[in-house]
């Protein structure tokens, strides 16, 4: 297991890193995800974690209610997805209310910063609105230097005070996907 | 309209739930958590009134989570075919504490009877077994329930899949708590999990 975190490339940026280190002080031990380009390092080191399960989903919102049974049984989660899931999770997002659980979601976001596809648009302009419309905070970081502080506020206001929050991980941050034939 | 020879949905889910010891069991929307709550009120159990599609993964979170427990979801045919991915998900993460029974009365019993997938082409328990739950199984009598509840106990043979037809009659509500946050927290007090 501990091969795929070596295989990670020296070059490659520091932020999922910070990231990865934030949900282990949290200990964060479900980890359900949609893959995504932006969170494939971060997916790496979880899948290399003993003390985390990572949890692949065929739909983002299947992590929402998975989040919601592993709170039950005495466990933190973070869900894991591309900003065009958030839509998929629509009516399971009313689980945050209905059992006030600690919900964080870390979301890399598509449809802005320079986008190629235009069909990662329309999500990606609504996003942050689906998810206050959900009752879910949402917190954006756009540089790497900021990753850090706005993950650990996240997770810090998710997990002590029971707020659901959604990190929007800019393209900006990640870099637009580039498309060559 | 009732079916001749199709199982009574209040004395599966009965036996099941008889000799529960310590199972932690999810009720999907609708009649399935009617049915738990009739089957008696429990610190366990795990009532949903909405959600719907999410019932095999909350008890999937569970299941994670508490490993040496029996974890059960009860849930409909309509429900499951909504989160009929997440059978793909069990299939992969292969939790042996989880069950899942999917009480099928091939109709949306709880919006007027309307007929579901699995009255005419689904076959949810060839979805089970080729998403990878080798122990996917249809149950038929009574006599095979009363077999098939003891094995739900076992935490380490799972995951397990079974499908139930079941008479479609809508039966008397037995209303649970539609409390969300008393369900969890009194779940989460019965393991030991105090609130935040």
């Amino acid at each position: 297991m501990h091969a795929r975190t070596e295989a990670i490339s020296e070059t490659a940026p520091s932020w999922p890193k910070d990231i990865f280190a934030i949900l282990q002080h949290f200990d964060v031990r479900q980890v359900p995800y949609v893959p995504d380009a932006g969170h494939s390092q971060l997916i790496e080191r979880v899948l290399g974690a003993s003390s985390m399960r990572a949890v692949p989903l065929t739909t983002e919102e299947e992590g929402v209610a998975l989040l919601a049974g592993a709170w039950a049984g005495g466990q933190r989660g973070v869900l894991l997805m591309q900003s065009s899931g958030v839509g998929n999770c629509v009516n399971m997002l009313s689980l945050t209310q209905i059992f006030r659980f600690p919900f964080l979601t870390l979301v890399t976001m598509r449809g802005e910063w320079g986008e190629f596809n235009p069909w990662q648009v329309p999500m990606g302009s609504s996003t942050a609105g689906v998810f206050e419309l959900s009752g879910i905070k949402v917190l954006r970081a756009s540089y790497p230097e900021e990753v850090r502080e706005v993950v650990e506020a996240a997770a810090g206001q998710a997990y002590n005070a029971c707020t659901p929050t959604a990190v929007l991980l800019s393209q900006r941050l990640i870099g637009a996907k580039v498309f060559t034939k | 309209m009732s079916k001749t020879n199709l199982l009574d949905r209040r004395r599966v889910v009965g036996h099941l739930l008889a000799e529960r010891g310590d199972a932690i069991v999810v009720g999907g929307l609708g009649a399935s958590t009617y049915d738990i709550a009739a089957a008696g009120d429990h610190d366990r159990n795990f009532y949903l009134w909405g959600a719907m599609g999410g019932a095999v993964m909350i008890g999937l979170g569970l299941a994670l989570a508490q490993p040496k427990l029996p974890v059960v979801v009860i849930t409909g045919d309509g429900e499951m075919l909504m989160g009929i991915g997440s059978l793909a998900t069990v299939g992969l993460q292969k939790p042996a504490n989880l069950t899942i029974v999917v009480l099928d009365n091939e109709v949306y019993g709880e919006t007027g009877g309307q007929a579901s997938h699995t009255a005419a082409t689904a076959d949810l328990v060839g979805v089970a077994r080729a998403c990878g739950i080798a122990d996917a199984r249809a149950i038929a009598t009574m006599s095979d329930i009363e077999a098939y509840a003891p094995g739900m106990q076992d935490v380490s043979s799972g995951p397990r899949f079974a499908s139930i037809k079941i008479d479609s009659a809508n039966l008397e509500r037995v209303l649970s708590s539609r409390d969300g946050q008393f369900t969890v927290t009194r779940i989460r007090g019965a393991l030991g999990f105090g609130p935040i």
